[in-house]
C-alpha cells in the first residue's frame, strides 16, 4: 500500500513513477481478481486517501499539485466540486461500463479527458443481452424451474416459446456494446435497426431518431445506451405500447432507462410480451410483481462480471494511464458528442 | 381421404390433430385402453402412422399393420422408427428437416449462455431475495470459447454459424471429414473433447452414436468443460454424466434431452452448473406449426400420388 511506504521510499517512487489517485467510496475496492493494485503499483505511484490515517481533505490538498490522473472505482462519483480540489488533473479513468456517475460537462469545461471501460466489457454485456433474449423467447429459465420442480412427468408438455430467427431487433444506443449485440444477432438472422443520439453513416442498419418509432418497427428492444438526463425513462408507456403485446425488452444499460412502474404494469396487463432485465431503478430491489412472472428473466446486475472482463479492464486501465503519461493517444477516450 | 386410417402414436400437437381429423380417420393411440385389441380390429384401415421423438414405428408395430404405407414423423430424428423394416416392406418415411434447424441451434447457444453465465441460477438468486444480501459471484465469459460440434449436419452448421458471431473457434467430429468446411476436424470425439471448452451433440442417434458421450469423452472435456446436448438422451451415458457433474469432474451441462424422458436424474436438481430443459428444441409456436404442415403435406402428397415433400425412405 502506498501509504505504508517510508518517506524515503515515497520520495524515490514519486520521482520514478507517475502519480495516480485512486478515487473510491470507502466501501468500494479495486478488483482483487486479477490483483489490480499490485499490477498498477508496478507502473504507478498510487495515492489512496482512504488508506491514509490523515483526514481525507488534508491528504488530498497535500497531494493535489502532483495529481494529474485518477482512477474512479466502480460508480464512485466524480463531481464538479471534487474536480475543483484537483487543479492539475488531466485524466479521469472510468472503470465501469457506464459513466453516469461522472460529471462529463465539468470535465469537458476543464479540459479533463475521460476514458471509459466499455470496450473491456462490451463482449460480456452483449453475450448477456443475447442470453437474456433467448431465455425470454424460449423460456429457458422458466423451463429449468419446471424440470427442477419435478413437473415434467406430470405435465408432459411445456408451453411453446417463440422463434428468434427473423425477429426485428431495435437496439437503443449503438456504441461498443450495441454494436457487439448487432453482430451476434445478425448471425441468428434477426433484422437490426437502431436509435442513437446521431445517425452513424458507416452503419448499414436502419436508423430511427425516435425510440418510439424504433419500437413501432421492432419486435425486440435492447437497451445498450448510457444513462443521461435525455435517456432517463426513454422507454416509457408509449414506447412499450408501440412495441406491442408480443414485444420483448432487454435492459443491460441502467435501470432508469425504463419507467419501471410502467414496465411492471405493462407486463401484468399483457401490453408487452416479456422482459430480460440485468438492471433496475433501485438495486438490489426488484419490483415484487416481477418475481412471480414466467415471461421475465431477472439478473442481478452481472452483465460485466466475468474474470476475463476484469483482466481486460486492468489492461485497458494501465494502457490508458501509460498513454496519458507518455503523451500518446488515449485508447478509450469518451468523445464530446 | 376420410376413410384412410391414420394412427397417431402419442399426443404432440393439437393443431396437427385437428388438421389430420379434417382429412383422415384419425386414431389417437394413447386414448386406447386395450392396444392389442384395437390394432387387431383396425389393422386393415390404418395406412399411415404419425410419430415423434418419443414414439414412432418399431418393428413390432409395423408387423401388426399390414396396410401401412407411410410413417410421417413430427421430428427430424428417426431413432424411433425401424428404417430397415420400412425399407424392407416398401413403407415410405418422412420427417421434418430444415424447419426446426434454427430453433434447435438457437436453443443450443441459449444453453451455452445460460450455463456459462449462470442465467437461470442468477434469476433464482434474484427471485429468492438473496440479491438483497449480497452480489452474485462472477461467471465465465462465453465469447471466444472453443466450441466443438459432434455432427456437422444442418443443425451443427447452424450452431457453428451462430457461435462464430461470438468469436468462438469451431471444431468438429463427423463420420467423415468435410474438406470444403473451414472448421478444424478431429477424427475422434475424445480428441475433439480434449481440444474444446464447449462440446455440442448435434448428430443423429444411430447404433454408432449411442453413448457417444462416455466416461472417456467426459474426462477429456474436463472440470472446465461444458456439455450441451440438443441431440437425443441416449447419445450420453447418463449415469456417467451425472456422477461427473456431481463430483465436478465436468464443469457444467446444458441438457434438452434425457435417456428416459420425462424422467430426469434427481441428482441434477441440486446442481448450479446445469440447465435442464423438457425437450423443447423445436418448441416454438412458429416451428411446431411448420412441422405440422410438413406432416400433413407429406401425407396428402402420398395419398394423392404426388412426390413426398421430405422423404427419408
Amino acid at each position: 500500500m502506498a501509504t505504508k511506504e517510508t518517506d524515503n521510499q515515497q520520495q524515490r517512487s514519486s520521482q520514478e513513477l507517475p502519480v495516480v489517485l485512486v478515487n473510491r467510496l470507502p466501501s468500494f475496492r479495486l478488483p482483487s481478481k486479477p490483483p489490480f493494485e499490485d499490477d498498477l503499483l508496478s507502473h504507478f505511484h498510487l495515492l489512496d486517501p482512504h488508506d491514509s490515517p490523515e483526514p481525507y481533505d488534508s491528504f488530498l490538498s497535500r497531494h493535489a499539485s502532483s495529481i494529474r490522473a485518477l482512477i474512479t472505482v466502480g460508480t464512485t462519483p466524480v463531481t464538479a466540486e471534487f474536480l475543483n480540489l484537483l487543479p492539475c488533473l488531466g485524466l479521469v479513468v472510468g472503470t465501469s461500463a457506464g459513466l453516469d456517475h461522472i460529471d462529463l460537462p465539468a470535465c469537458r469545461s476543464r479540459g479533463i479527458a475521460v476514458t471509459n471501460a466499455s470496450s473491456a466489457f462490451s463482449e460480456d454485456v452483449a453475450d448477456c443481452a443475447v442470453g437474456l433474449l433467448i431465455d425470454v423467447l424460449r423460456r429457458i429459465s422458466s423451463a429449468d424451474r419446471f424440470v427442477r420442480g419435478r413437473m415434467w412427468p406430470a405435465k408432459k408438455e411445456y408451453p411453446l416459446g417463440f422463434k428468434l430467427r427473423g425477429k426485428r431487433v431495435g437496439i437503443v444506443g449503438l456504441g461498443s456494446i450495441g454494436s457487439e449485440v448487432a453482430t451476434r444477432l445478425s448471425a441468428f438472422d434477426c433484422s437490426i435497426a437502431y436509435s442513437s443520439r446521431k445517425k452513424k453513416p458507416s452503419v448499414p442498419f436502419p436508423f430511427y431518431a425516435n425510440v418510439g418509432d424504433l419500437a413501432s418497427n421492432s419486435d425486440v428492444l435492447i437497451l445498450c445506451c448510457a444513462l443521461t438526463e435525455e435517456t432517463t425513462h426513454i422507454v416509457n408507456k408509449d414506447v412499450m405500447i408501440a412495441l406491442g403485446k408480443q414485444g420483448v425488452i432487454i435492459n443491460v444499460g441502467r435501470g432508469y432507462l425504463i419507467d419501471e412502474k410502467e414496465l411492471v404494469q405493462c407486463l401484468l396487463r399483457g401490453e408487452i410480451g416479456g422482459a430480460g432485465l440485468d438492471v433496475f431503478e433501485n438495486e438490489p430491489n426488484v419490483p415484487k410483481e416481477l418475481l412471480g412472472l414466467d415471461n421475465v428473466v431477472l439478473s442481478p446486475h452481472r452483465a460485466v462480471m466475468t474474470p476475463e472482463s476484469f483482466e481486460a479492464l486492468l489492461q485497458l486501465t494501465v494502457a490508458n494511464l501509460k498513454a496519458f503519461f507518455s503523451n500518446k493517444p488515449l485508447l478509450s477516450v469518451v468523445s464530446n458528442e | 381421404m376420410e376413410s384412410i386410417g391414420v394412427l397417431m402414436v402419442c399426443p404432440m400437437n393439437s393443431y396437427l390433430e385437428h388438421e389430420l381429423e379434417k382429412r383422415f380417420n384419425l386414431f389417437r393411440f394413447w386414448t386406447v385402453p386395450e392396444k392389442s385389441a384395437f390394432l387387431a380390429t383396425n389393422k386393415n384401415s390404418i395406412r399411415a402412422v404419425v410419430g415423434n421423438s418419443s414414439a414412432g414405428a418399431d418393428a413390432e408395430l409395423i408387423e401388426v399393420l399390414p396396410k401401412l404405407e407411410i410413417v410421417a414423423s413430427f421430428s427430424v430424428g428417426l431413432d424411433k422408427i425401424d428404417l430397415a423394416k420400412c425399407k424392407e416392406k416398401g413403407i415410405r418415411v418422412t420427417n421434418t428437416p430444415d424447419v426446426l434447424t434454427d430453433d434447435v441451434a438457437d436453443l443450443a447457444i441459449g444453453l451455452m449462455l445460460a450455463v456459462l453465465r449462470k442465467l437461470c441460477e442468477s434469476d433464482r438468486y434474484v427471485r429468492s431475495g438473496k440479491w438483497k444480501k449480497g452480489d452474485y459471484r462472477l461467471t465465465t465469459k462465453f465469447t471466444g470459447k472453443k466450441v466443438g460440434i459432434i455432427g456437422l449436419g444442418r443443425i451443427g452448421m447452424a450452431v457453428a454459424k451462430r457461435a462464430e458471431a461470438f468469436s468462438c473457434p469451431i471444431s468438429y467430429y463427423s463420420r467423415t471429414e468435410k474438406p470444403e468446411i473451414k472448421y478444424k476436424y478431429y477424427p475422434g470425439v475424445v480428441e475433439l473433447a480434449a481440444n474444446c471448452d464447449i462440446l455440442v451433440v448435434a448428430c443423429s442417434l444411430t447404433e454408432e452414436t449411442l453413448h457417444i458421450i462416455n466416461r472417456e469423452v467426459i474426462d477429456a472435456l474436463g472440470p472446465k468443460g461444458v456439455l450441451i446436448n440438443v441431440g437425443r438422451g441416449p447419445h450420453v451415458d447418463e449415469p456417467e454424466l451425472v456422477s461427473a457433474l456431481v463430483e465436478r469432474r465436468l464443469g457444467g451441462a446444458g441438457l434438452d434431452v434425457f435417456e428416459h424422458e420425462p424422467e430426469v436424474p434427481e441428482e441434477l436438481f441440486g446442481l448450479d452448473n446445469v440447465v435442464l430443459l423438457p425437450h423443447v428444441g423445436s418448441g416454438t409456436v412458429e416451428t411446431r406449426q411448420a412441422m405440422a404442415d410438413l406432416v400433413i403435406g407429406n401425407l396428402e402428397a402420398h395419398f394423392l400420388n404426388r412426390p413426398l415433400l421430405t422423404p427419408v425412405v
